[in-house]
């Protein structure tokens, strides 16, 4: 057998690489973004000039992923990160990353760079080779450029024009071993700067050639609709340049901003009615527990049957519906040209809705783009979708003029898709010596995702005639789970089973918010387990452990608890005008993604009712933490806005529309009642998978505060939100106040 | 025609009169800074100075002003935004420059303020994020910068 020189090389390939010291195999199949769209220069591109374009099919959301992404390449390339270009989310440019959700980001978008870049370093490496002559395990790759041993060097813009990435990624290419690592770097965020000095940022911030603004007309919240509108009377209205109408889809198109609110404020001025059957309670997680429901199993961990002596515990937990609330009201704008259309959208999943838009507007998905642009925070499904068809809609009407629409205020909160409402009944069995030897998790729910994928599933098109019809709510299978994500306990518990109750029937509208389920079942488990180890009179840290036995469980418990001084937090005060409590908590996301701790301090007002946050330690492992300082923000919005769903929020209903209407009706937490401080330690985990932080702090940190608001007052409070009004009602029950509590 | 002083410049611009001057900052002079949230004084996140006072321009008509000085993000001296890169205090970053609008007439009226009269002054500003902490961190650096400082800080300096 000859071996010619390629084959040489490969071998040499292989050898050189399996050498590396932390260049570990990335095993033997693709990770699935990059088995979806396998083909290199989908991912990656060298230009001649050294600058290297990464493609993502992952969106920036404010959590930072660009810049860990743009990391990731940089490091994996050898290449210097000011030479990385990074282009987000867009039908005509990169790959179909489904949505930008679930903590899966660096998992899914930053495992395939990975993989991408190590083949393309592969090539890199093969290139030079060729062009230097000599063995490819010579060959060094720093700097953007390769090198050979005897000092003869190309830059990778050299190596541009012999290089092929018109092929697909092979499986198994080993990481980069050698050279300093830019991963575990807090690089500054790339899309930070325009954001502190009023540089365009957003989608709301685009201004294109001939823009003319929209608003959608609608009543006060699913459900309801406008009553006929004088549109003669509107369309001779200063600077209406059309009022547009499909069925009962309502815009109205002007030249100037402002002019478009008074024409909607015009449009609006008939009235509304409802148009759905009316809502039948102010807070609606009692109607979730009794509406039918399909009932699956969500785990069974088996083990052997409960003494008949077992003492059983059981505890009921609620929340009701929340709200996403996104500071800027959701916008998009579209370009109605050469029948087709280009949307800028701040969607979560720009592939999905570029399906839904299709079906919406009768044309071939290859005639709608959709481009991410960065919009405000959206923790979720928000307006953004229901806003791109809107967009889209208005600016069919006015061909070759870019249309922006933005949602009012009133909007936002009214039309949102919201966090469902969710019971969870815990029941627990104690052996003779207080081990728990029987454990039952039952949640109720309606679905946790009711994202686009069809006309269906977008406000506008319930409103074109004919209607499409909004897909039937599914529940979210395990391990993910949407109801039931985190039901499942982490901790190695005998006889516990779970039920997941999927309650079809949506009294009011839900989709996806930060975290699903998980904020629910995981307040549930980690108050039970407080509750528990009360009853065996443990500590709920040594408890914890006790049923723990991962390994990186334990590391974050105790990282949590010693940074936080558990051991020496003194003794709780509990008789005098202020209770002062220590509460803990911990859950692995999903029990697959990151893992994360939080102990917290809490002062509560005996006569107010009122909860103070004077100081929260956490601790997470995200597994390979490629920029610390991104986590660290993650897992700190995650705990403040935590505190914010665990202490105040609440959406309203009347008969007839949801009450929430603005930040009055809707109060959210404020500068004087964050936490006095919030520190959060970082266990990186260098070669282990990335596992995303997105989403890993939210169940913690409530349930760290009802832990801490329990040791406080000696009272326990399982329903949310753990309100003034609550906490005043559990302490002296009046009637008055029993009253408001169950509103 | 409506004449306007924003950032020292004096603008002249066509709208309607009642048009609030949130409107003509963002689409007749083309400022990004100031942002629409909720159009009802409720979010801060259309924050400007006007006569060195924080107010929601979302709820000021252009045609009111006058000569009043109105400044934006895009003519405030570099300390807080610099800070608030340094200190990364920002997600989403859609309330970012109404807080640093807000933080800035705070600390040319009170070089010196203390935590709770920090966090007190940026109540009006909403950011749903989570970023406090790193935004008090952030106004507490501008505040050395500018040559003053935060008093009784809750948070020790990591």
């Amino acid at each position: 057998m000859t071996l010619g020189r390629r084959a040489f090389i490969a071998n040499a390939l292989v050898v050189s690489f399996a050498l590396g010291g932390r260049g570990l195999a990335q095993g033997k199949k693709l990770p699935p973004s990059l088995a979806k769209t396998p083909e290199l220069d989908s991912w990656i591109r060298v230009g001649s000039d050294g600058r290297i374009t990464v493609f993502t099919g992952k969106a920036e959301l404010g959590q930072g992923i660009k810049t860990a992404l743009m990391q990731v390449a940089a490091h994996e390339l050898a290449t210097p990160f000011a030479s990385i270009d990074l282009v987000t989310a867009d039908t005509a440019r990169t790959p179909d990353e489904g949505v930008t959700a679930g903590s899966h980001s660096m998992q899914d978008s930053g495992t395939a760079i990975v993989n991408a870049c190590a083949n393309v370093r592969a090539l890199l490496a093969e290139a030079a080779a060729w062009q230097f002559a000599m063995a490819i395990d010579k060959i060094a790759l720093r700097d953007g450029a390769a090198h050979a041993p005897d000092g003869r060097s190309v830059p990778y813009g050299d190596l541009a024009a012999a290089l092929s990435l018109q092929v697909d990624a092979k499986p198994g290419m080993p990481r980069r071993a050698d050279g300093p690592r830019l991963l575990g770097q807090d690089l500054p965020r790339v899309d930070i700067p325009a954001k502190v000095t009023g540089g365009a940022a957003y989608v709301q911030d685009m201004r294109l050639p001939g823009m003319l603004h929209a608003r959608v007309v609608r009543g006060p919240s699913d459900g309801t609709t406008v009553k006929a509108a004088d549109i003669a009377a509107v369309e001779k209205m200063p600077g209406v340049v059309k009022v547009v109408r499909a069925g009962r889809f309502l815009a109205v198109v002007a030249d100037r901003e402002w002019r478009a609110v008074k024409a909607l404020h015009r449009l609006q001025a008939g009235g509304w009615e409802r148009t759905a059957a009316p809502i039948e309670a102010a807070d609606l997680r009692e109607t979730i527990r009794r509406l039918p429901a399909q009932d699956m199993a969500i785990f069974d961990y088996g083990g052997p049957p409960t003494p008949a002596e077992a003492r059983v515990l059981r505890a009921r937990y609620s929340r009701p519906h929340l709200m996403h609330g996104s500071v800027g009201p959701s916008c998009a704008v579209a370009l109605w040209e050469d029948n087709g259309v280009t949307v800028w959208t701040h969607s979560q999943g720009v592939y999905p809705l570029r399906r839904a838009l299709a079906e919406l507007l009768k044309l071939e998905p290859a005639k709608v783009r959709c481009v991410h642009v960065e919009g405000s925070g959206c923790y979720g499904h928000n307006g953004a979708d229901d806003v791109a068809a809107d967009a889209a809609l208005a600016a069919r009407a006015v061909p070759g003029h870019p249309v922006r629409l933005q949602w009012m205020r009133e909007q936002e909160h009214g039309w949102e898709p919201l966090g469902s409402a969710m019971v969870v009944e815990m029941t627990a069995e104690l052996g003779a010596d207080n081990r728990i030897v029987g454990w039952r998790h039952e949640v109720w729910s309606n679905t946790h995702s009711t994202r686009p994928t069809t006309a269906g599933g977008l406000l506008a098109g319930r409103e074109v005639e004919p209607p499409f019809t909004p897909p039937k709510p599914r529940p979210i299978p395990m391990p993910e789970g949407g109801g039931a994500r985190n039901g499942n306990p982490i901790y190695a518990l005998p006889n516990a089973r779970g039920t997941f109750h999927f309650v079809e029937q949506m009294p009011v509208r839900v989709s996806a918010l930060r975290g699903l389920g998980a904020q629910m079942n995981v307040f549930a488990i980690e108050s039970f387990m407080d509750e528990i180890a009360a009853e065996a009179g443990a500590d709920p840290v040594a408890f914890r452990l006790a049923w723990l036995q991962d390994e990186r469980a334990r590391e974050v418990v105790r990282r949590a608890a010693d940074r936080f001084g558990w051991a020496q937090r003194g003794m709780r005060n509990n008789g005098g005008g202020e209770g002062r409590g220590t509460g803990f908590a911990f859950a692995r996301y999903k029990n697959l993604a990151s893992y994360c701790a939080v102990a917290m301090a809490v002062r509560v007002d005996r006569d107010t009712g009122e909860i103070h946050v004077p100081r929260v330690v956490a601790a997470v492992d995200s597994g390979e933490a490629v920029n610390p300082d991104g986590i660290r923000n993650q897992i700190e919005g995650g705990i403040v806005q935590s505190l914010s769903w665990t202490t105040l929020e609440s959406v309203g209903f009347a008969k007839s529309h949801r009450t929430s209407f603005d930040w009055s009706a809707y109060p959210i937490l404020r500068f004087p009642a964050v936490p006095g401080r919030i520190e959060v330690q970082v266990i990186d985990r260098p070669g282990q998978p990335f596992l995303g932080a997105g989403e890993a702090s939210q169940g913690p940190a409530s349930a760290a505060l009802a832990n801490a608001v329990a040791d406080a007052l000696g009272l326990r409070l399982r329903d949310m939100p753990l309100s003034p009004t609550r906490i005043r009602a559990a302490l002296r029950p009046k009637p008055a106040d029993a009253r408001q509590a169950a509103g | 025609m409506i004449t306007l002083t924003v950032n020292g410049q004096m603008h002249e611009v066509e709208v309607d009169p009642d048009t609030p001057l949130l409107y003509v900052l963002r689409n007749d002079l083309e400022l990004n800074g100031a942002k629409f949230g909720c159009g009802l004084g409720q979010c801060g996140a259309c924050t400007v100075l006007l006569d060195d006072k924080p107010v929601f321009s979302c709820l000021v008509p252009a045609a009111a002003l006058g000569t009043r000085k109105i400044r934006t993000i895009e003519g405030l001296p570099a300390a807080l935004p610099a800070a608030f890169e340094t200190e990364q205090a920002a997600q989403c970053g859609y309330c970012i420059a109404g807080m640093i609008v807000r933080a800035q007439a705070l600390l040319e009226r009170n070089p010196r303020p203390t935590e709770q009269e920090v966090r007190a002054h940026l109540a009006p500003s909403l950011c749903r994020c989570g970023t406090h902490m790193r935004i008090l961190r952030a106004v507490r650096r501008a505040a050395e910068a500018m040559g003053g400082g935060v008093r009784d800080v809750a948070e020790q300096t990591p």
